[in-house]
């Protein structure tokens, strides 16, 4: 391949399922290819980030349902200072809060794929992209995002 | 009893305020417990109380100097109050002053230190990645696409608001000027001597966009204190009480919401606590005559401004010239000692003991006949809260 498989260098801390398994559909849904967000199975409410109960009717039966992987930028930053090792001397990388408007509403976090110095605008369309580390030592997959 | 009959107004004052030198981090002599002991003594001598009066205290952002162990070491004759603010960053600044407060007027304990220490030499820094291989939960979210920092958590917020009400970057640099411009006034900030030229914020780097340099903190090793008595023990110490008038603490609704899903999300989380502040104080923004704002990041006063109702987002641009924000004569002097970005990050407690120099009239940077006194500590966080101390005409 001409261009490095990863948006950002390894070394980062890798994503783990929290020890008490809320957020364990997720992770297994990105090894898929799926992206899963919680959806309450009573009031229908979406909701994400994971959490034991459901904000709107307060029911403990939140289950899982798969989204599109389609919204619009809600927020962005482009990173220059190295806070990490791994990103020493790697240059600015921009992270985006995305809106996903079918769903609720809900907002995910990745990286903007494509040249880190780009224009960058709020409301731009944008569509989920997989990036799968299969050799990591736990293999997982992260989620970013390109113009769509 | 009605939420007004329970008020906090007027019960107690802050008699005392004691500080160590402050340092760049790292280059403390002393230990961070030691820094912590040397600033309690130095707000008792400042008080004028025998340390041994001292029967509780209060700290926020988990700080790591246990009250147990404060006692033991100074030989208290009775622990009564040890309280711990939940949240990070300096969210609790204010909300330990309240916490002391109500010990204090609930006849829980008589004499409460709120004290922070930093030594970050001998600890983790905060503005650089956690020494970590995995992620989970919140931060599984957020640390494998690089939004690791403080400053990177914080930008996206900021970003959205300024996008939202075209906020431009000179309201950011005025914050950090008007910072600069008062440490230079004052020979205990890290940042005396050096002044920022707007040429020079210009110049600097970015951290993350919208946050250029001078636009965060410092980091900073140190020890800070301040002491909580009734209101009538403070009238027969020496210096001038500066009395609690108001003090509130929380956040809006689903503030917390994980990866960044808190439904407002463009806010300082003082929406629904200014309100009350002001309530409890029973004054508006209009009445206050200087203040000081906690600055993680600019964006973050900038924000907190706005929602303590000095002036709108949409007059953010116009509002926010260092003229206006600069003491004696700003009409809204910000930051006099120069603050978490130019005297030192003592996690905000040193904004809590500039703003009671500010009631005795003895700042570097003093605004005249100052009355009304307010901290507004840790914006984006979750809790934040804010205070308003006033003199006694105001009681």
């Amino acid at each position: 391949m001409a261009t490095a498989p990863f948006y950002l260098p390894p070394g980062l801390p890798a994503p783990v399922p929290e020890a008490d398994g809320l957020d364990a559909p997720y992770w297994a849904g990105t090894r898929r290819g799926e992206l899963l967000v919680q959806r309450c199975t009573r009031c229908r409410a979406w909701q994400w980030g994971p959490e034991w109960i459901c904000h709107a009717c307060l029911s403990f039966e939140i289950g899982w349902e798969r989204v599109d992987g389609r919204g619009m930028i809600y927020s962005w930053e482009r990173a220059w200072h190295p806070v990490h090792p791994a990103l020493k001397d790697h240059g600015p990388y921009i992270v985006v809060l995305v809106e996903l408007p079918e769903s609720g509403g809900i907002r995910m976090l990745g990286n903007l794929l494509g040249d880190p110095r780009q224009t960058v605008r709020i409301g731009a369309p944008v569509e989920a992209v997989f990036e799968p580390h299969g050799d990591a030592k736990v293999p997982l997959t992260l989620v970013h995002w390109k113009p769509a | 009893m009605s939420t007004k009959d329970r008020t906090l107004r007027g019960k107690v004052a802050i008699a005392g305020v004691g500080e160590t030198k402050y340092y760049k981090h790292g280059q403390a002599p002393d230990s961070e417990f030691a820094l912590a002991l040397h600033a309690i003594l130095n707000a008792c001598a400042d008080a004028g109380i025998d340390p041994r009066e001292i029967d509780g205290f209060a700290s926020y952002s988990n700080d790591r100097n246990d009250p147990s162990r404060i006692s033991a070491a100074l030989g208290l004759p009775a622990l009564r109050f040890s309280n711990m603010q939940w949240g990070g960053g300096g969210g609790g600044g204010s909300a330990a002053v309240g916490n002391a407060a109500a010990a204090v007027a609930g006849g829980v304990a008589d004499c409460v230190v709120v004290f922070r220490a930093l030594a970050q030499g001998q600890f983790q820094r905060f503005g650089a990645s956690p020494p970590v291989v995995t992620a989970a939960g919140e931060p599984a979210l957020n640390f494998p696409y690089g939004l690791i920092s403080p400053a990177q958590r914080f930008a996206m917020r900021v970003m959205r608001f300024m996008h939202d009400h075209g906020i431009r970057h000179e309201a950011q640099r005025a914050i950090a000027l008007a910072s600069y411009h008062h440490a230079q006034a004052n020979p205990r900030a890290v940042m005396h001597g050096r002044p920022l030229t707007p040429e020079a914020y210009n110049a600097s780097r970015w951290i993350v966009e919208p946050f250029r340099l001078y636009d965060c903190c410092l980091e900073n090793d140190g020890g800070a204190a301040v002491i909580i008595v009734s209101a009538d023990h403070a009238r027969d110490l020496k210096p001038r009480p500066a009395y609690l008038l108001g003090v509130a603490q929380g956040s809006e609704y689903r503030n917390a919401a994980r990866g960044h899903n808190a439904p407002l999300y463009a806010t300082s989380s003082f929406t629904t606590v200014a309100p009350q502040l002001y309530e409890m104080a029973g004054i508006g923004p209009a009445d206050v005559d200087v203040v000081q704002s906690y600055e993680n990041f600019t964006g973050g006063v900038l924000m907190s401004l706005v929602e303590h109702g000095f002036f709108t987002a949409e007059e953010a641009n116009e509002f926010l010239v260092v003229d206006s924000l600069v003491a004696p004569m700003g009409r809204l002097p910000l930051n006099t000692s120069g603050g978490n970005l130019a005297e030192c990050y003592m996690h905000g407690l040193e904004l809590v003991i500039e703003a009671v120099r500010q009631i005795r009239g003895e700042s570097t940077s003093q605004v005249p006949g100052a009355e009304l006194s307010m901290v507004i500590s840790g914006p984006m966080v979750t809790p934040v809260s804010s205070l308003i101390l006033g003199g006694e005409a105001t009681l």
